[in-house]
């Protein structure tokens, strides 16, 4: 099973309607993943993937007529906060948001209503996650990864699926892939999924793939050593960003000492957990032990 | 994206925050106007964004119309940590009984404002933090419930302000935090906010950055976004919705994903490369996307070799190849161009390069290799 969510879990899609939306419906789709619904403000009543899937106005409606257990959100910057706040009260269990570019404040008060819920947020700017054969929410390309028992969890979305796809042609497989986002304001950092890596019975190694800027890395290195049974490990990007520079991600910036890549190498290799210097490097010592 | 001294003290004086009297000037004769104007000794004041302007000498007072063309011409004939000044702000010098500190900025890892003030005003607050952890007063901001005015006075309490000055002080923190949260601000700084003549607190200096992710709802505050200040590439990447930082080395880059655009320049640093930019296309970059970003780099003259390393998920190769061949034939580029592709219809996107005399790298630390090689070695 996948970490977090079971391969069956229905799942509707907010911004089903749009480009992206439809496009990413259709894969997941393909790749097995239950998708029952569509909702689209305006749009309700449609259906779409071949006729066969409802759109709906709303996502109380949409889970009434359904029983969707989780969202991903494909809905534009603008309104990607109003549609986070609507998938959290209509109570759904899960909300994969691929959305970049949602403004800090809206961020930070989606942030804050999450915590009055039950709901588990991914993301923002997240590629969602993939588990090799058996469910895919979000972007995360299907052919890259096979089964296996690698557990990886990421802050960005194409550097994965190098990473992923270098393993796959290594012969190693993916228990389950996660990207957390690539914003400074998230939902689930490191340290919830590692514990839930930690739990999985499919899981035997963890990957931790972290960039410049912020704490997660920081949080995550604290937890492994502290509750971390199963062999880490951890790749840093950002080595040679200067200081102050957004690098694509709102959330890779270095801002102070401890947001630097050298600071989060240190603390990596002090605490133990083996760490790759190059992409080149990652199969080799992720398969040989 | 940060503003100019002058364009935040215009949004500090519309929240109604009491700022000294003046105006921007951009030569000598506009200063001089100015002094004419206020009648008083005046301030002048280098406008860049960077801070050290007062100790590099980019603030000075000037006493009399002489000393106001002197100085303007001096300080308009400045560089301050390398960006030249082309506007000062020229402003009635106050007296200066009294310095605080007062912001209002983003803890971006635990997603709240948090309210910062300090009795050690008109200095660098890294500085006031170095010299005394207890000099900083530091509270979060619930989001969903906004600055209280309990918070306010807590403040007030902290950096022993004068009991008469409380309630003109709260109502400039409350208006500092509405202007952050209704401008969608990152940071919002007074330093110092100074007592002055009559007992009256004002806002000296006045710093603002707002949330490039929520410009696109600030139409009103374009016009401060000053493009001069900005580097020719990094306006176009912009402007095309491309992410791009310059570098200092020789070797342009173009990725796809930022986390592997990051990979691909610490690949390059660790082969002895120096890169000449960060560029992400994003993901899902078109055709027409993929050619703004390689005329980006072509305009950069220190680019001796292109690198291009895309990994397609959303991203489609052959888009990439197509929008590259665009560019290459229009441009008429001889530089030594590798190209790396994989994932979505990569092999599609390579059959359309062929025959075109790109170096085709196998995978991404092969690509770095190449260009290395290329960045060091006499053009082909």
């Amino acid at each position: 099973m996948s970490i977090l969510v079971r391969s069956d879990i229905p799942v509707l899609v907010q911004g089903i309607t749009g480009k992206e939306g439809t496009f990413h419906a259709q894969k997941m789709q393909g790749y097995g993943t239950r998708i029952v619904a569509g909702v689209t403000p305006g749009k309700g009543g449609d259906w779409v993937l071949d006729e066969k899937i409802p759109v709906f106005d709303t996502v109380r409606t949409a889970i009434e007529a359904t029983g969707a257990e989780a969202s991903v959100i494909f809905v534009p910057a603008d309104r990607a906060a109003d549609a986070m706040f609507e998938a959290i009260d209509a109570g759904l269990q899960f909300i994969f948001c691929v959305t970049e570019g949602i403004p800090m404040q809206d961020m930070m008060r989606v942030k804050r209503y999450l915590a009055t819920s039950d709901t588990q947020l991914v993301g923002p700017n997240s590629p969602g996650l993939l588990s090799p054969g058996k469910v895919k929410l979000g972007i995360i390309p299907g052919e890259i990864a096979q089964p296996g028992n690698i557990g990886v969890i990421s802050r960005s979305g194409t550097l994965t699926y190098e990473i992923v796809n270098e393993i796959r042609k290594a012969g190693g497989g993916v228990s389950t892939c996660i990207g957390i986002g690539g914003d400074p304001i998230l939902g689930m950092g490191f340290v919830e999924l590692l514990e839930m890596f930690e739990d999985d019975p499919e899981t035997e190694k963890i990957l931790m793939v972290g960039e410049i800027g912020g704490r997660f890395e920081e949080d995550a290195v604290k937890f492994i050593s502290q509750h971390v049974t199963k062999p880490t490990y951890a790749f840093i990007v950002g080595k040679s960003a200067p200081e102050g520079r957004r690098m694509g991600h709102a959330g890779a910036i270095i801002e102070k000492r401890a947001g630097s890549a050298a600071y989060k190498i240190d603390l990596i290799k002090n605490a133990g957990i083996r760490l790759a210097s190059s992409i080149e490097e990652i199969p080799a010592l992720l398969l040989k032990s | 994206m940060r503003i100019l001294e002058y364009q935040s003290k215009r949004i500090f004086s519309q929240y109604g925050i009491p700022i000294p009297k003046g105006r921007v000037a951009i030569n000598a004769i506009i200063a001089d106007h100015i002094y004419e104007e206020l009648k008083s000794d005046v301030v002048i004041k280098a406008q860049v964004l960077t801070g050290g302007r007062g100790k590099a000498g980019g603030i000075r007072l000037a006493k009399s119309a002489e000393q106001v063309e002197e100085l303007t011409n001096e300080i308009l004939s400045m560089s301050i940590k390398g960006l030249p000044v082309k506007k000062i702000l020229v402003e009635e010098a106050v007296r200066i009984d009294q310095e605080y500190f007062i912001a209002i900025t983003t803890d971006k890892d635990e997603g709240v404002p948090v309210l910062m003030a300090s009795k050690y005003g008109g200095v660098d607050i890294e500085e006031i933090v170095k010299g005394n952890h207890n000099a900083l007063f530091s509270m979060p901001i619930e989001p969903l419930v906004g600055l209280r005015e309990f918070q306010v006075r807590s403040a007030a309490l902290a950096i022993e302000l004068p009991k008469q000055l409380w309630h003109d002080f709260e109502d400039i923190v409350l208006n500092l935090w509405n202007l952050y949260r209704e401008n969608d601000a990152e940071n919002v700084e007074i330093n110092p906010l100074v007592i002055s003549e009559g007992n009256r607190l004002i806002a000296l200096d006045a710093k603002v950055t707002i949330d490039d992710n929520a410009i696109y709802r600030h139409p009103e505050l374009s016009e401060f976004f000053d493009m001069e200040e900005e580097d020719r590439m990094e306006y176009m990447a912009k402007k095309y919705g491309l992410s791009y930082v310059k570098l200092e080395g020789n070797i342009g880059c173009m990725v796809n994903g930022a986390g592997l655009a990051m990979a691909t320049l610490d690949l390059l640093a660790d082969n002895g490369g120096q890169p000449a930019n960060f560029l992400d296309i994003g993901g899902g970059a078109n055709a027409e996307k993929v050619a703004s970003g390689l005329k980006i780099i072509l305009e950069d003259e220190r680019v001796k070799v292109i690198l291009i390393n895309i990994f397609g998920g959303i991203t489609r190769c052959d888009e990439v190849a197509r929008g590259i061949l665009n560019v290459m034939e229009e441009k008429h580029c001889t530089l030594p161009v590798v190209i790396r592709l994989a994932g979505t219809n990569s092999s599609q996107g390579l059959a359309l390069l062929q025959s075109s005399g790109f170096i085709a790298a196998e995978n991404i630390a092969d690509a770095v290799k190449l260009s290395v090689k290329a960045s060091k070695g006499k053009k082909r």
